[in-house]
């Protein structure tokens, strides 16, 4: 079984299997030292650049700001889903605090 | 495929393929032939698409200017018509009124528009929403009946040209009209140039006034002369890589060419061509050609154009008119086209402000009517996202300005009223992050009866973006104002940036971003203490520009006092997480679409998390 991930329109999203799973816009908690001084970075998603599968985690790099400091950029690959049984299951993105994957291979947007 | 590991699970990883999916679907099918495969599924429904190919098709739609919308509006669609330089002939208003009344009707109203809406945009093109993809084959005939087509209107190809709408009309200093229809007739189904590695954006002026922002645009025509042979010959310089999109915003640069209008074409479609060649189309986010100019330089894009796709010697850069630019030049001049001007002809034209470039079907049908009535039936859209009635004889232009319709669409607009320029925003776009258009409006509104512009304020351009993909261009705004979130009183609510010093005109200066995060609420309190201070420090009679200028960033970031006010924001919530932001349940759940042909829900939301 396969699943076909993809960043479309200008990087407003993550297609998976031809379904929009994931916007911009969102809100995110990170625990991301290494991206600003906040305890927990207050992350708002601006743009998807890349998505990369590692085992069930599916990442997306993504660009935007801690809406906390103002810190912007991209802190790293962060996974908002996973694919079980062959079907892709989104994170509870709003109740979890997110840890960016490193080292992974990516691929480019769309 | 990528093997995962374990559970043996297979990812494909189509987003980055060399060449990119994109391009692939592309190469597979594009171009005209879209059309037949449109037709074929509008004929047999939404669920024709097969699921698994939905994301190849809404990318070729676009091609033929629809937009499949955002999240949670599933088999509604956005459609653009290409309007060549804003022009909309005799009996094409009516048509457009006539459609958006028909078919640009959602199964929730918005509450400042109703439904049925026709949006001018900052392209001078045309733009309805909640198109259903069954009624496409009926308003395309319609269209075309017309002379009217949605052919380019989005997607990798040549976009609707731009200029001053009133090109061929207005006083010029080369006549840019039969330029921009050549162009227009040129390019557009021209299978040599309708797939691009990205979209591209010309502008061909040929008024002394920069009005058609050349300086924004991948490649700009802009009027200059030169001695050829001992005699003044009057044509367009050439600047190429200009674009305001994704955090890079760049002017578009000389690259030491002059044309005469009847080369107009092979210069601009042998640099279509050079994109065409040398565009970059294994990533999306560098494909645009303003990063081709990075890279190369002017020089050597004028030496491989000359090289390669130009079979006659190029001329060298004759003498530009920049000096003369009063477009959006942070002058005292408004340089918009709104109000009543001569034309060339003796007759006139009537430009009328459209807050935010949003008209209800029976007010453009109305409009229509006026310009039948007053005018030659023709209108024309501005990059203000205005519009203009032309061929008004004098002894006309009494009657027209006392038409109930104009004290809507005011000739003589508020300055708040008038300078204001938004965006789709999360009411339909995929990309936007804040709600736009609603509260654009309400800004204005707000700021006409509580704010006192300083002496001699007559232009102030304030440009909603919800974010960098910059429609609204706010960077070339005295306010800019760009989507963002922030937290208040621990909630996450909608909010802006805010940038200062844009504009155009001789010297072009993008804004700077001084304000971050400023809750949406706040920012006309920000923007009333900003003005207060303008007119508290300015030094004679210095414009807000000039103002702007004279300091530096840490003392305009002083300046920006965002303050909570008697201005009431209804959009605070995430509106993007909504189906429709201003839906009595707006919850993505609670959305009716994907629907059929009809109106009736046809699906579900994914049901695998």
């Amino acid at each position: 079984m396969s699943v076909a991930l993809r960043i479309l329109d200008d990087g407003a999203w993550l297609s998976v299997n031809d379904q929009r799973r994931v916007s911009v816009s969102e809100l995110w908690r990170l625990h991301a030292p290494g991206f600003c001084d906040c305890p927990l970075v207050d992350f708002i998603a601006e743009g998807f650049t890349e998505v990369s599968a590692d085992g069930r985690d599916v990442a997306v790099t993504t660009y935007g700001k801690c809406i906390a400091c103002g810190e912007s950029g991209v802190p790293g690959k962060l996974p908002v889903g996973y694919i079980n049984e062959g079907k892709y299951r989104n994170y509870d993105r709003e109740n979890i605090v997110m840890e960016p994957i490193s080292d992974r291979p990516t691929k480019n947007q769309q | 495929m990528v093997d995962a590991g374990a559970d043996c699970l297979q990812v494909e990883l189509l987003d980055g393929c060399m060449p990119t999916d994109v391009e692939n679907w592309k190469s597979e099918v594009y171009g005209n032939e879209i059309r037949e495969h449109l037709m074929e599924f509008a004929e047999d429904g939404w669920e024709s698409i097969p699921e698994d190919e939905h994301d190849a098709w809404f990318e070729r739609f676009k091609w033929w200017g629809l937009y499949h919308q955002r999240n949670g509006q599933e088999s509604y669609f956005m459609m653009r018509i290409g309007t060549p330089n804003g022009v909309l002939k005799p009996g094409q208003t009516e048509v457009v009124a006539e459609i958006a009344d028909e078919y640009a009707r959602g199964p929730e109203t918005n509450p400042e528009f109703g439904d049925g809406y026709v949006d001018w945009t900052t392209r001078q093109s045309i733009q309805l929403h909640w198109i259903k993809l069954e009624d496409i084959p009926d308003i395309f005939e319609k269209l075309e009946a017309n002379g009217l087509s949605t052919q380019q209107a989005c997607g990798d190809s040549w976009r609707n040209i731009v200029g001053n709408p009133m090109a061929g009309k207005a006083p010029e200093f080369v006549d840019a009209w039969p330029v921009i229809k050549e162009l227009n007739e040129t390019f557009k189904g021209n299978d040599d140039h309708s797939n691009l590695p990205r979209k591209w954006k010309v502008s061909v002026t040929g008024s002394p006034d920069g009005s058609g922002q050349g300086d924004i645009n991948d490649l700009a025509l802009e009027p200059a002369s030169k001695e050829i042979d001992g005699e003044e010959v009057r044509g367009f310089n050439v600047r190429v890589g200009g674009g305001l999109s994704r955090n890079e915003p760049r002017l578009a640069r000389d690259i030491d060419v002059f044309v005469r209008p009847e080369n107009a074409a092979d210069v601009a479609g042998g640099m279509s061509a050079l994109f065409r060649e040398h565009g970059d189309r294994e990533d999306r986010y560098n494909a645009r050609i303003k990063f081709l100019v990075d890279e190369w330089g002017t020089e050597k894009m004028r030496r491989v154009l000359q090289e390669d796709f130009v079979d006659f010697e190029l001329e060298s850069a004759g003498e530009d008119i920049r000096e003369q630019y009063t477009y959006n030049a942070g002058g005292e001049e408004h340089g918009d086209l709104i109000g009543v001007h001569e034309q060339r002809d003796g007759n006139y034209y009537v430009g009328l402000n459209v807050l935010v470039g949003r008209m209800g079907a029976d007010d453009t049908l109305e409009l229509a009517d006026l310009a039948n009535e007053y005018g030659s039936g023709e209108v024309r859209i501005s990059q203000r996202q205005n519009v203009m009635i032309t061929d008004v004889a004098e002894e006309d232009l009494d009657d027209l300005l006392a038409e109930p319709l104009l004290e809507d669409y005011s000739p003589d607009p508020h300055p708040f009223m008038r300078g204001s320029v938004a965006c789709t925003g999360t009411e339909f776009c995929s990309l936007s992050i804040v709600e736009t258009k609603n509260r654009q409006v309400r800004y204005a509104r707000w700021l006409k009866n509580n704010v006192e512009l300083p002496d001699g304020v007559e232009d102030f351009h304030i440009h909603l973006s919800g974010c960098t993909a910059s429609c609204a261009q706010p960077q070339i705004a005295d306010i800019s104002l760009r989507g963002m979130k922030t937290r208040k009183d621990g909630e996450p609510v909608e909010a802006l940036d805010i940038g200062l010093g844009g504009g155009l005109g001789e010297n072009p200066q993008f804004a700077d971003w001084i304000g971050q995060r400023v809750p949406a609420d706040e920012v006309p309190g920000a923007i009333e203490n900003l003005l207060a201070t303008f007119e508290d420090n300015r030094e004679g009679g210095e414009t807000f520009r000039e103002f702007i200028a004279r300091h530096d960033e840490e003392e305009l970031e002083e300046f920006i006092e965002p303050e909570e006010t008697s201005y009431e924001d209804p959009y605070m919530h995430n509106t993007k997480m909504t189906w429709y932001p201003y839906a009595e349940d707006d919850d993505m759940d609670a959305s009716p679409a994907p629907t059929d042909g009809d109106g009736n829900s046809i699906g579900t939301a994914p049901a695998d998390d």
